[in-house]
Parts: structure tokens; C-alpha cells; sequence
């Protein structure tokens, strides 16, 4: 699979991210936790969240050339409408089915820079991380996919391994998981007459 | 088994065969054959090259292909473990046949080697009221889940303990395996796995030559003769090399996680830590190495 390295970005403007929407979403998010499940207390030490920044290897996002980048449609110079709306001219085929009664198009997506995303601190993150914006309220989930527990890896169990983004298996507008066809089950036993 | 008497297996062949002493290397040829030979884990490793080595040129012969045959014995510090999610399998069987491409599962008379039971969900873990034969349109279907069961990689197997001849053991790092020349076809093994996980080859297994995978282990995916017992090897093949099993990497839930248990940081050890995990018939005291468990 192709891959290419994603490398989160770290400083002082993330961690006061990563604070306000753990002090935010709280309980759900633990993206500086270590864990503390001690009823199994191995002696060993979890990474530490700076550990587990390191890198992952992820394909590219699954955006379309005839949509990305999005600024190609979504001019600078036209002023933005922020207002809450149901789009009429354009992404109409967009059905949002994620918490749709919360939210619509630009608490995710940056107004100001359309070919990047936008976290609840206001700080932009480029579609290859789009990861962090789900982790934002899918605390879990991203703990666990860092590790390696959710979502599929390829590559090596001891080596380097391939990761998947949230949004290859989860469409971000309508993230429930489909019911899929099944592959041929196996022949029943022939029973002699 | 006869150097007790001070005659070993190889020097009663050679005897029987009619080798001399001068004629020391026909009678190491005797023992090479796939009658005479030694089990695949008593082997040096210059016997077992040249073992391979022929496997290599009837398999040449008989499929018109050249099969790498792998010896990679266990590494150190390696014991492998696997998790199911059942939180997140959808009973979709695409593990099902990535492992039968992958480890040249014959294909009629078929043979698959992982089977996923479907059951309900009122009724919980329930093997007597579970089908593999499920065939909707779409899974997963409401109010079912699904358990696929391989070969649990048992820390205490029943099925070596059963085999007579031997044919079959554990490695080192975890994986029982079998030798395909020793096995006579018994099937005491097959009774004896209280996870239904053997399959006996009762015809020629058949694959289709292009559908050949000729990256094979010698304890694993090589083609395997009518009249033996074949299982899940954790595709020794691929994880000696580093690897994950085919079935991880074709799950499209990512359901599958595997890995080295003797490794705190892997995720397999995150499983076993942080997650809700259980084991198959644990009553038996079988001891797998394969855990189920729910990831949400
Ligand atoms: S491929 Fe994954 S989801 Fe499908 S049946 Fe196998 S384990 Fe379950």
C-alpha cells in the first residue's frame, strides 16, 4: 500500500488545544491519558502521549481529485456565509448523519483555509490528520487506534506497520459502519440418501 | 526412540536398506525420503535444506512452479497471540478465504481451515445453537453476532497429546504444527480439538495452479498430500518473517490483532491489559492463545 509518514505537530498551541477539549469532552477523552487501568499492574510504563506522537503510516486520504483541493471551487475572495444552513447549490449529496443536530459543515471544516480542517480550538489540521479532529470527542477510539487496536494494520507485527485514517472505513458524514455482503459460506456436509 | 539400544532410527534404516558403512551417503539419501526421514524438528539444519530441497523439486514437477519453501525456525523472545474483536467482526468471511489463497486450502473437496459460527445474541456464547452456515444478503444480521474459530494455538494441546505418531507438536514461540510426511491420517487430533479446528484432506486437495501461493513454509502452506491433517498456522510462512496472518490484514473491520505476547508494548499485550477478554471453552484448560474480546 502506498504510504507517507504523517507527523503530528506539537508546541505550545496543540497542548492548550488538546486541554480545552479534554476539559470540553471529558469523559470521552483521554488524549493525554496514559492508561490507568491498574488492575493488571505489569510494572511496564504505556508511552507517553509524546511517545506515541510518533509516526504513523497512513495512505492518503481518500479525497478525489475533482473535489481536493477544495479551494479550487471555495475562492479566498468570496466572503464567507456562516450562517447554519441546508446547502442548496453545492454538497447537496451530503446527508449528515453525525450528530447532524449539533453540528453542520464549519465545525469542522476552516472557513478560513477550505483545504484544511479545524479543531474546537480553532487550530487547523491538514486532512492527512484528520484523526485528531475525531479524537477530539472519540477519545477512546484514537487511544486505541494509536496503539493499534482499533482499525486494520498491515505491514509487521514487529516492524513497521501501515495505518489506516478513521475516514477510510468511516465516511466523517455518516460514520455508522454498513452492512456488507458476505463472502460464500462453506458447502453443508452431502448426506448419503 | 532407538538410541536407548544404541542404534539410532537413521543407522536401523540404514541397516534394513542394506547401506554399509562404506556407503554412508546413500544411506543419508534412504533417510532423506519422505518415508524414511526423520520428523521435520529432529532435523539438522543441513538435512532439513536438503528435505526442502526435494519437496522443492517434486513440487516443480507435479505444479510446473517453483515453490520458496521457508525453514525459519521459532525467534527468540517470541510468543504469538491473537485477539478477536467480537464487538467488531460482522461474520463477513473475508478471513475465510484470504486464508484459504494464502495457505493453499483445497478447494474442492473445500477445505477452511477458519469457520465463523454465527449466534444469537440472547443466547450468548452457545455452541450447540450456532451455524457457520448463515447466508443473508448483508451482515451483520440483527440481533446475531459472530465468533470465527481457527485452530486457539493452546498453550496445552489436546490434539498433540493424542496424535501416535507424533507428527504433531508446539513450537517455541507458541505454534503447533504439523509434519504433513509423519501424519498417518488417524484423525485423533481432529477428535480430540475441542474447538473443531482440524481438517482432514479426504481427496487430492485441489487448487488451481495460477491460484498457487508458492511463498510456503515447510511447517505450513506447502501443498499437502490426500490422507492428512492440516490447521491454522498463524501463516508461519508470513509471521516468522515478521508479518502480520493473512486474515489481519483482510479484515475490513479490523476485528484481528495479533502479535508478540512476550512484547509489553505490542498491542496484543494492550488487549490482554485494557480490554475485556476471554478464551474459548476455558473450562478444559486448553490454555489458548487466542483471545476474543470487546474492543468498545
Ligand atoms: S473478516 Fe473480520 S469482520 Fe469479516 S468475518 Fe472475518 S473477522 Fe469477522
Amino acid at each position: 500500500m502506498e504510504g507517507y509518514v504523517t507527523r503530528r505537530t506539537t508546541g505550545p498551541l496543540r497542548s492548550l488545544a488538546v486541554l480545552w477539549v479534554c476539559l470540553l469532552s471529558s469523559p470521552g477523552c483521554d488524549v493525554g491519558a496514559v492508561h490507568e487501568n491498574d488492575a493488571v499492574s505489569t510494572g511496564f510504563e504505556w508511552p507517553s502521549s509524546a511517545q506515541l506522537d510518533a509516526d504513523f503510516h497512513v495512505p492518503r486520504p481518500p479525497l478525489s481529485d475533482e473535489t481536493f483541493p477544495c479551494s479550487d471551487c471555495h475562492d479566498p475572495e468570496i466572503p464567507v456565509n456562516r450562517q447554519r444552513r441546508e446547502l442548496q447549490m453545492a454538497h447537496t449529496e451530503i446527508q449528515l448523519r453525525h450528530a447532524e443536530w449539533g453540528r453542520w459543515c464549519l465545525d469542522c471544516h476552516d472557513a478560513g483555509d477550505r483545504d484544511q480542517l479545524r479543531l474546537a480550538s480553532g487550530e487547523r489540521v491538514p486532512f492527512e490528520e484528520s484523526y485528531r479532529l475525531c479524537g477530539q470527542c472519540h477519545g477512546d477510539k484514537l487511544r486505541d487506534w494509536r496503539i493499534g487496536v482499533h482499525g486494520r494494520r498491515t505491514g509487521s507485527w514487529s516492524g513497521e506497520k501501515s495505518y489506516l485514517l478513521c475516514v477510510h472505513c468511516h465516511d466523517s458524514h455518516d460514520p455508522a459502519f454498513k452492512p456488507i455482503e458476505p463472502m460464500p459460506g462453506p458447502r453443508p456436509p452431502r448426506r448419503t440418501p | 526412540m532407538n538410541e536407548a539400544n544404541g542404534v539410532s532410527r537413521r543407522e536401523f534404516l540404514c541397516a534394513v536398506a542394506g547401506c554399509t558403512a562404506a556407503a554412508a551417503g546413500s544411506c543419508v539419501d534412504v533417510t532423506h525420503t519422505p518415508f524414511f526421514r526423520e520428523r521435520l524438528r529432529e532435523l539438522t539444519p543441513d538435512e532439513l535444506g536438503a528435505i526442502v530441497a526435494r519437496l522443492a523439486d517434486s513440487y516443480r514437477e507435479r505444479y510446473g512452479r517453483d515453490f520458496e519453501i521457508g525453514t525459519e525456525p521459532a525467534q527468540d523472545g517470541v510468543e504469538f497471540a491473537y485477539a478477536l474483536d467480537l464487538s467488531r467482526c460482522v461474520g463477513c468471511r473475508r478471513c475465510v478465504h484470504a486464508c484459504v489463497e494464502e495457505n493453499n486450502q483445497s478447494r474442492d473437496p473445500e477445505v477452511q481451515w477458519i469457520r465463523v459460527l454465527q449466534m444469537d445474541k440472547h443466547k450468548g456464547i452457545d455452541f450447540a445453537h450456532a451455524t457457520p452456515y448463515y447466508d443473508p444478503e448483508t451482515v451483520p444480521e440483527p440481533g446475531h453476532f459472530y465468533v470465527p474459530v481457527a485452530c486457539q494455538q493452546c498453550r496445552n494441546p489436546p490434539c498433540v497429546k493424542s496424535c501416535p505418531t507424533g507428527a504433531t507438536w508446539q513450537e517455541e514461540d507458541g505454534i503447533t504444527v504439523i509434519d504433513y510426511e509423519w501424519c498417518i491420517g488417524c484423525r485423533c487430533c481432529i477428535s480430540a480439538c475441542p474447538y473443531g479446528a482440524r481438517r482432514f484432506n479426504w481427496a487430492d486437495p485441489a487448487v488451481p495452479d495460477e491460484e498457487l501461493n508458492t511463498r510456503t513454509h515447510v511447517l505450513g502452506n506447502r501443498p499437502r498430500p490426500r490422507g492428512v491433517v492440516e490447521k491454522c498456522t498463524f501463516c508461519i510462512h508470513r509471521v516468522r518473517q515478521g508479518l502480520y496472518p493473512a486474515c489481519v490484514e483482510a479484515c475490513p473491520t479490523g476485528s484481528r490483532k495479533f502479535g508478540n505476547l512476550l512484547d509489553p508494548t505490542s498491542e496484543i499485550r494492550y488487549v490482554l491489559e485494557h480490554k475485556r477478554v476471554f478464551v474459548l471453552k476455558a473450562e478444559l484448560n486448553t490454555l489458548p492463545r487466542f483471545y476474543y474480546f470487546y474492543g468498545t
